[in-house]
Formats: structure tokens, C-alpha cells, sequence
């Protein structure tokens, strides 16, 4: 069974093994597939017609699925490789290691917003922006711009606390654990670290930022956490439900996988803890 | 547009004076983005009259906002925002949240209170880059 791995713990060699696998994928041109999709799906994701990936209940299934799809395309380089998570929460600077130049490289300096440290610096030549929103090709980032604070413990702990999983109407608008955690209200969770790294990562198009992959894991494992607290909650809506997916409906693009499938990750990977 | 080529101070400063929105030379950044941020409470939107439009320079760059005939096939126009904002003349793809606040695909993870905070903070966010259209 894979064990996804808090980043901050990975040896050199895990570093390096992840980000080969990364720069590989983008290499054979996969990779930039998983950046196109992302983005169809957000912008066509709306409040008051269908969604599927964002804004509504499936957010979460939807992004376990992407990223088991995006690991196993690690997988298919590097066997050895799984998704690390990073932990915003403890580390919550522009110095932590994730920026190290042994990993995500840093920030964007101050002039173009351009990142220029670590493997995905434009000038280190593997790391070529095609799907975006501007004539940029670069990786962009400015740390901590947008926002000042990533998210803190005891707003995880809040948000963990919610018991409803989601509620009517489903969207951007919604009460519950779900709309909380990505972040369209309350101490605002998933959207909030998104602004946070700023460049590429505020956009549609956030997974040009590999950060973004380390991002979601951490997210997927919170889902974990709540389910822990929650043994008697479940995903909603559990039947059929305008515009959004219910318990047993197939989520686009895959068509053949339903959320009931997806709500036991340990089906697919373990984390090494809890949170 | 040639706006988003230059970067003499002068010349930003003719454009300027010369648009609409001559109080706004020295404003920059949050503080006239309208941003309806993370960790703060939902902000209502401003009400947006379905003739409500803007065209101004900021910050170098023309932004264009205007109410657009609804149910258009144009795609890029927001998901049936009825809405459309330009820089430079090119489409700012955008879409409007269930409590009438705003995001664009250049800020898809906050939300500001009117398009025009939205262009503004997309024309910040581009560093004069050009908007190119989006292929789904
Ligand atoms: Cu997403
Ligand atoms: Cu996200």
C-alpha cells in the first residue's frame, strides 16, 4: 500500500525521486494535460448550474480522483514515488523547506513575479508554462501577497469541528463542513492557501504550480480527519440532486466512478498520520 | 494595445490624465481592489445595474466592463454573468458567485465585490503581461 508522506519529512532522495517524476510527466507532455483539465472544469463550474469539481459537494471526491490519476502518471515513471502533503499549518513561511531549491524552489523575486530557484524555475529549462491565461511561460509566485496568514490550526480545527458534511444549495453559498474547507465562507481553508502562494496557483490553472499537487494531498487528508470526527456524518447529497454529483452519481470526465467509491481512501493509500 | 508595452512613467502619466479615471493615479493595489477576502467575512456585492459599464486606464492598461445580452453563446463572457470585462481589448474570462461577488480566471480563489475590482486586480496580477484566449 503507497503511503503518502508529509513533505517536510521526505529524504533528499524522495525529494529528488518526485520531482524527476514531475519533470518527466512534463516532459512526455502529460503533465500539462492535468492543467487544462483542471481549469475546463473551474471555469465551468458554476453556483447555479452544473459543478462538479469546485464549489459543490464532490469538490473533495473529485480532487482525490484527480490526484490519484495524477499520481499513478508518477507512478508509471517511478514506482517508488506518492504524493507528498504539505502541512500549512506548522509549515507556514516563505523560508520553510518546501521552497528549498533541493524541491519547490522559492518565491517570485520581486520584479516579474518569476520564480528563478529549484527545478521549475523557468531558467532551469524543464519548466515551461503552455496553458494559460497570459502570454507569461514562466512559473510565477508571491508568497504570502495575497494573503498574509496561511491558515492556522485551530482554523483547521474549526472547520473540522462542522458536522454537516454539506448543505442546500450546494454551492459557493453553502453552510457546512465541505464549503468551509475549500473556503467560499468561513476562515476560508483550500482558497485561502491558493492566494497565499499567488502567481499561478491563484489562477484557473493552478496546477501549473507543483505546489499545487502538495496542496490538495494536504486538503485530502483533512477530508480524512473529518470523516474520524464524524463517524456518523456522510457525504451529501446522498441522492439524485440538480446540478451537483449525489453519493452515487459518476463524476466528469471519468463517468465511471461515483463518490460512494471514493469516500474510503485507504482503498488506494494510506497517510503516515493522521492529523 | 500598446499600453501594455510601455513602461515610460511619463507616458503612464499622459494616459493617465488623459482617461476617466484621473482619481485614481496614485491608488494602488488592495486598496481600491474592492477585495472581499480570505478570513474575512462574505462581503456583499454592490448592486450591478444591467447598465452599469466602465472604461478607464489603470495602471497602464484600458479595462472595460459593460452588461452583455444574456444567454450569448459567447463562452468566455462568465457563465451567464451577463457581464464582460476587457483589458486591452481582450475578454477577462470571469464568472459571478451565488452572493453576487465576483472571480475571474487571473483571481479564481478570492472574490471582489464589483468587476471593476476584479479587472484591476487582474491588470496587477498580469505585471502588463496580455491576456491570451483560453482554448477548453
Ligand atoms: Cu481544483
Ligand atoms: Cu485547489
Amino acid at each position: 500500500m503507497a503511503v503518502r508522506k508529509n513533505q517536510a519529512t521526505l529524504t533528499a532522495q524522495e525529494k529528488r525521486a518526485f520531482v524527476n517524476a514531475v519533470l518527466e510527466l512534463k516532459r512526455q507532455g502529460g503533465y500539462d494535460t492535468f492543467v487544462s483539465t483542471h481549469n475546463s472544469f473551474i471555469m465551468s463550474d458554476t453556483d447555479d448550474g452544473e459543478r462538479t469539481g469546485h464549489r459543490s459537494p464532490s469538490f473533495l471526491p473529485w480532487h482525490r480522483r484527480f490526484l490519484l490519476q495524477f499520481e499513478q502518471a508518477l507512478q508509471a515513471i517511478d514506482p517508488t514515488v506518492t504524493l507528498p502533503y504539505w502541512d500549512w499549518t506548522t509549515d507556514r513561511t516563505a523560508d520553510a523547506s518546501i521552497w528549498g531549491a533541493d524541491f519547490l524552489g522559492g518565491d517570485g523575486r520581486s520584479s516579474d513575479g518569476q520564480v528563478t530557484t529549484g527545478p521549475f524555475a523557468f531558467g532551469a529549462g524543464k519548466w515551461t508554462i503552455t496553458v494559460s491565461p497570459d502570454n507569461r511561460n514562466y512559473l510565477l509566485r508571491s508568497l504570502g501577497a495575497g494573503v498574509a496568514d496561511l491558515p492556522t490550526r485551530a482554523d483547521v480545527d474549526s472547520v473540522l469541528a462542522l458536522s454537516d458534511y454539506d448543505t442546500p444549495p450546494w454551492n459557493s453559498s453553502s453552510d457546512g463542513f465541505r464549503n468551509n474547507l475549500e473556503g467560499w465562507r468561513g476562515v476560508n481553508l483550500h482558497n485561502r492557501v491558493h492566494v497565499w502562494i499567488g502567481g499561478n496557483m491563484s489562477s484557473g490553472m493552478s496546477p501549473n504550480d507543483p505546489a499545487f499537487w502538495l496542496h490538495h494531498c494536504f486538503i485530502d487528508r483533512l477530508w480524512a480527519a473529518w470523516q474520524t470526527r464524524h463517524p456518523d456524518q456522510g457525504y451529501l447529497p446522498a441522492d439524485h440532486t440538480q446540478d451537483v454529483v449525489g453519493l452515487n452519481d459518476t463524476m466528469k470526465p471519468w463517468n465511471d466512478i461515483a463518490p460512494a467509491a471514493l469516500l474510503d481512501h485507504t482503498r488506494f493509500y494510506t497517510y503516515d498520520s493522521a492529523y | 494595445m500598446s499600453e501594455r508595452t510601455t513602461t515610460s512613467t511619463d507616458l503612464t502619466r499622459r494616459r493617465m490624465l488623459q482617461g476617466a479615471a484621473v482619481a485614481l493615479t496614485a491608488a494602488t493595489a488592495t486598496a481600491v481592489l474592492g477585495l472581499t477576502g480570505p478570513g474575512a467575512a462574505p462581503t456583499a456585492a454592490a448592486g450591478l445595474e444591467a447598465d452599469d459599464s466602465f472604461d478607464e486606464v489603470f495602471q497602464q492598461r484600458r479595462i472595460q466592463g459593460m452588461p452583455m445580452a444574456a444567454g450569448g453563446h459567447h463562452h468566455g463572457g462568465g457563465a451567464g454573468t451577463g457581464y464582460q470585462v476587457l483589458i486591452d481589448g481582450q475578454e477577462l474570462h470571469m464568472m459571478r458567485n451565488a452572493d453576487g461577488t465576483w472571480i475571474s480566471v487571473i483571481d479564481h480563489y478570492r472574490t471582489f465585490s464589483t468587476p471593476r475590482a476584479l479587472a484591476r486586480s487582474a491588470v496587477n496580477e498580469l505585471r502588463g503581461a496580455a491576456l491570451v484566449p483560453i482554448s477548453v
